[in-house]
């Protein structure tokens, strides 16, 4: 933390590098190299008994289109669907707590992260034991003759999405809270005096002011939910593999490394896309001006 | 951990009950043992099946016998192996077997139970034993299949040194000599054989299963399991298009993945699931599945008492799960120790009494039924098969080739990964 | 961080918020719950079933009765506590870089960040382990750190920046006209006001830690952390110790919490 020290002494170009240095070189060193190796082997030719070498073969990228495009669409369908879901049902929370938490809004927030101190793998089990067709939920129904024997929701979409959801929430209350946290409430109470009413207030002043938020949080849950697997693995059936899974099995039971590594690109390079045009859509970087 | 509350010698073979009909629920997994035993057809009763294969050591190559007899004894051996595998006390806290072994020899074991399937523990130390590097086990567990060829195509294994396991040519069973795999037992001898059949649960099925045809019954729509391992899967369908998985042909897999598919695309299919769907099946998520003899019995005595596994009449699949010892392993003469203890009726019987599945050694029958006085076991069709049994089941397919192996996978994967 | 607006406020809105709130919270307790009464479940051969066979402390008995599911608690909790100092030291530097300063290379971070962020669990997991592999560098806790912070680092970035934007700069050049070195200024000034952002950073990079499974799984080799551990074990049946020790942290999580909040109401009469 000596930086700001050192960095008045060299005068302000050379600050923000020297403030940069320590990151940058981590991440040089343990997130932009390990990628480049992971890009040439997507390129590469081989099998898992000879190995792997690198030889410009960009076969793998078609075969990874054609062969698993249901998946890519899906993951992004249930990665969109989720967000959004999470978005709408997290805001009022956020909205509540930034709002309306006084004094207790650290107890609050503890009580979000509350189900942190439980392993997500735990949380996800929790709701099969939950919606399992004989389950506590379920089998109530089921045995008040409310629903027929035979009905079931693990292995749906719908559990997937559910349990994706549910894994997300804590991840999009943050930053929401965060950005609600810091809109000014004189710019609120102005609205007011100005006769806006509430919800032309909310809309008009409040959710821009905390557009910021929402993009931070898509970020965290989108990406997130798009490439899980774990959701779709317990709470998934036949019709509702990830990109995720299909991913971990050329990496584990294909032992397909090029496969893998080229539908990681791939997933990747339409994350970065998404974002990019969401930025672009709602506008994030004169958010960002604002904000600075 | 709470078996002191279910006596073993509550379900007896002399309980009329059990002989009337085994429909009966019971608690202990040594009574559900016998019960699904009897419960496939009225099996024969005991026999002694001696091993007497006339096998004999392979001598090894001159490279590999010296280094053999340049290694010293050491007192520690690093066991990997797979979760529910070996005999536990019921505190979970000691492996009686394993202890006696300690005394017998004066090593010590750790034992490690981090194998969960083939396809992830190969991918964890390929890398590993590729660069030269010991994995830190000295003995590993693995089921015939790809990535068992793999590791022996890649010289991966010590090969054993046989003199050093005599137990083995004494005890072995004829089914586990020499195996297709492995042949000579150059890199491997059998921990356990299995079976793969349908399991079910008769309450929620509403009646018994017998074929692989059920899981074609459109009343069980959404209620069938099926097995995410593609080769599993694949012997499925070449069994329920009648064909022999371990002669088929590449045009015959073509079959066998459209039965599937359709069984796929009709809504049958709950989940194509990997050791998880006994979790499911005790749940009532599936009613029905693909399955491993042992884990129904383990489940019964879980306290599911009414689910049933059975060999569907159009044949099962047998699996065995190897012992070898990795390059780079620190203790290769206590592995070799171990392997020969494991091969005696006493070690093998006490485990088998444990795990159930289906037994190397013979000679562990009169064992488990004399001295350790668990009959249900002993007299179990599926822990000590019959020739009539054998008949039944089918050896895996073995893959000849990288692209032999990568053609099963891509005609059975899109079924699973779809 | 008065809500001096509000208190005045009595609107019917709030209520309802109030309530939602409640419901909410609710929700994402009951799979917390459903755990919490299945610890106490029987569980013959130790594995933790559905349906309900019995009330058992035989779970808590034997807690710590499975070693490698203890050491890999153990292994969990170092890794999420030693990623979530490294990281923070790593990115509150950047984050104030990144908001305060517009330099040349500021484009090409703020690319990298969002490609971190970006970058799904199986791309970064994979990726690193290439890299391990080609150093030869052997897998283990170590490697498992290293993957940790590249992670959490650019999470940290986001959160603390969000909350640098938000900080009047005139305040540190007041305090320079005050005649405070730009050391103390720092520390007396800026760090305060940004330290909200940084326990926010802290706390999600801790959690994103602690709950990591995906590229856990490429880089431990044979080590196991806690959700490694659990997610192997949800194949061959779970045993009550699982959620014996879920339930036990959980319970000092609450009570963290609630100790949490009598400390927040003294600080606030004084």
């Amino acid at each position: 933390m000596s930086d700001p020290v050192s960095v008045r002494r060299l005068g302000r170009g050379a600050a923000p590098y020297l403030l940069s240095l320590p990151s940058w070189a981590y991440l040089a060193a343990f997130f932009i190299i390990p990628l480049v190796s992971m890009l040439s082997m997507s390129l590469a030719k081989g099998n898992p008994l000879v190995g792997y070498a690198f030889a410009w073969n960009f076969a793998e990228f078609g075969k990874a289109v054609t062969q698993y495009n249901t998946q890519l669409i899906r993951s992004f369908w249930y990665g969109a669907l989720s967000t959004f879901i999470t978005l709408v049902i997290t805001y009022p929370v956020a909205y509540w707590i930034a709002f309306y938490g006084g004094k207790h809004k650290g107890t609050f927030l503890f009580l979000i992260l509350l189900p942190f101190f439980v392993s997500f793998v735990i949380r996800t089990l929790a709701w099969q034991f939950i919606l399992s067709d004989q389950g506590l939920l379920l089998g109530t129904l089921k045995a008040l003759h409310l629903l027929p024997k035979t009905t079931y929701v693990l292995s749906t979409p719908a559990a997937v999405v559910g349990g994706l959801v549910y894994n997300s929430v804590a991840y999009y209350i943050l930053p929401l809270y965060v950005a609600l946290e810091k809109v000014d409430r004189r710019v609120v109470r102005a609205a007011g005096d100005l006769y806006a009413s509430p919800s032309a207030t909310f809309w008009k002043v409040i959710l821009p002011l905390s557009a910021p938020g929402i993009f931070a949080g898509f970020l965290l849950v989108f990406v997130t939910n798009v490439g899980d697997f774990v959701n779709a693995a317990v709470l998934g059936g036949p019709g509702t593999r990830m990109i995720g899974n299909i991913i971990q099995y050329n990496f584990f039971d294909a032992q397909n490394y090029p496969m893998a590594a080229a539908l990681s690109s791939i997933l990747m390079f339409l994350l970065i896309l998404a974002i990019y045009l969401y930025a672009r859509v709602f506008g994030a970087e004169q958010i960002q001006e604002y904000a600075a | 951990m709470t078996d002191e509350k279910t006596p073993k010698n509550r379900y007896r073979l002399d309980d009329p009950a059990l002989i009337r009909g085994l429909t009966q629920p019971r608690i202990s997994r040594r009574g559900m043992l016998a019960a699904g035993a009897m419960g496939m057809a009225a099996m024969a009763m005991p026999r002694f099946a001696r091993a007497d294969s006339g096998a004999k050591p392979t001598p090894l190559d001159a490279k590999w016998e010296k280094w053999w007899k340049e290694q010293k004894p050491t007192k520690e051996l690093v066991f990997a192996n797979w979760p529910y595998y070996m005999d536990v006390t019921d505190d979970g806290k000691d492996h009686p077997s394993l202890d006696e072994f300690t005394k017998q020899s004066g090593i010590d074991v750790k034992y490690l139970e981090v194998i969960q399937d083939n396809a992830s523990f190969y991918a964890k130390i390929a890398p590993v034993l590729k660069s030269g590097q010991p994995i830190g086990n000295d003995l590993i567990v693995m089921t015939n299949g790809w990535q068992l060829t793999e590791l022996l195509m890649q010289d991966f294994m010590i090969p054993l040194w046989q003199e050093k396991i005599p137990n083995f040519f004494k005890n072995a069973s004829p089914s586990v000599i020499s195996p297709s795999y492995d042949k000579d037992n150059k890199h491997s001898i059998v921990w356990q054989s299995g079976m793969t059949g349908i399991a079910y649960n008769p309450k929620l099925t509403g009646r018994e299963i017998t074929s692989f045809e059920d899981l074609f019954d459109p009343k069980f729509a959404g209620h069938i399991g099926m097995f995410t391992d593609l080769s599993e899967l694949g012997s499925a369908g070449l069994l329920m298009a009648g064909i022999d998985p371990t002669t088929s042909t590449p045009d015959d897999w073509k079959k066998a993945a459209a039965k599937l598919e359709e069984q796929k695309k009709k809504g049958l299919v709950r989940q194509y699931y990997d050791q998880s769907y006994i979790t499911a099946l005790e749940n009532g998520d599936i009613w029905l599945t693909q399955a491993w003899s042992g884990d129904v019995f383990q489940a019964n005595a879980k306290g599911f008492k009414d689910l049933k596994f059975i060999i569907p009449k159009e044949g099962g699949m047998i699996w065995h799960d190897n012992m070898m010892i990795p390059k780079g392993a620190k203790n290769p003469l206590s592995a070799l120790e171990y392997m020969n203890y494991y091969y005696t009726p006493e070690a093998a019987g006490t485990i088998e009494d444990y795990i159930n599945y289906i037994c190397p050694v013979p000679a562990a029958q009169a064992f488990i039924k004399d001295q350790l006085k668990d009959p249900d076991v002993a007299d179990s069709e599926l822990v000590f098969p019959s020739d009539e049994m054998y008949a039944k089941v089918h050896e895996f397919y073995a893959y000849k080739s990288y692209d032999d192996y990568q053609l099963w996978q891509s005609t059975f994967s899109p079924i699973v990964q779809g | 961080m008065s809500g001096g607006l509000d208190e005045g406020r009595q609107s019917p809105a709030r209520w309802i918020l109030a309530i939602y709130t409640g419901v909410f919270l609710i929700y994402t307790l009951v799979p917390i719950a459903v755990m919490i009464a299945f610890s106490f479940n029987q569980a013959p051969n130790g594995r933790v079933s559905l349906r309900w066979l019995g009330f058992s402390l035989d779970g808590y008995r034997n807690a710590f009765a499975i070693g490698d599911l203890t050491t890999a608690l153990i292994h969990s909790l170092v890794v999420a506590l030693v990623a979530m100092v490294v990281s923070v030291v790593l990115a509150t530097p950047l984050a104030i870089a990144l908001a305060r300063y517009r330099y040349r290379a500021k484009t090409v971070t703020d690319v990298v960040i969002f490609a971190d962020i970006a970058a799904p669990a199986v791309v970064v997991g994979a990726s690193l382990l290439s890299l391990f592999l080609t150093l030869n560098l052997p897998r283990g806790l170590f490697t498992i750190f290293i993957a940790h912070i590249a992670f959490d680092v650019a999470f940290a970035v986001v959160v603390i920046r969000a909350r640098v934007a938000t900080l009047d700069r005139s305040l540190d050049r007041a305090a320079a006209d005050l005649g405070a070195t730009p050391w103390v200024a720092f520390w007396t000034v800026t760090f305060p006001l940004i330290l909200p952002g940084i326990v926010g950073a802290g706390m999600l990079a801790f959690a994103l830690s602690i709950d990591d499974l995906i590229i856990t799984s490429f880089v431990a080799g044979q080590t196991l952390t806690f959700p490694l551990w659990v997610y192997g074990a949800v194949k061959t049946g779970i045993p009550p110790q699982v959620f014996v020790l879920s339930t036990l942290i959980f319970v000092g999580g609450a009570a963290l919490a609630v100790a949490n909040s009598i400390v927040a109401h003294r600080s606030g009469r004084s």
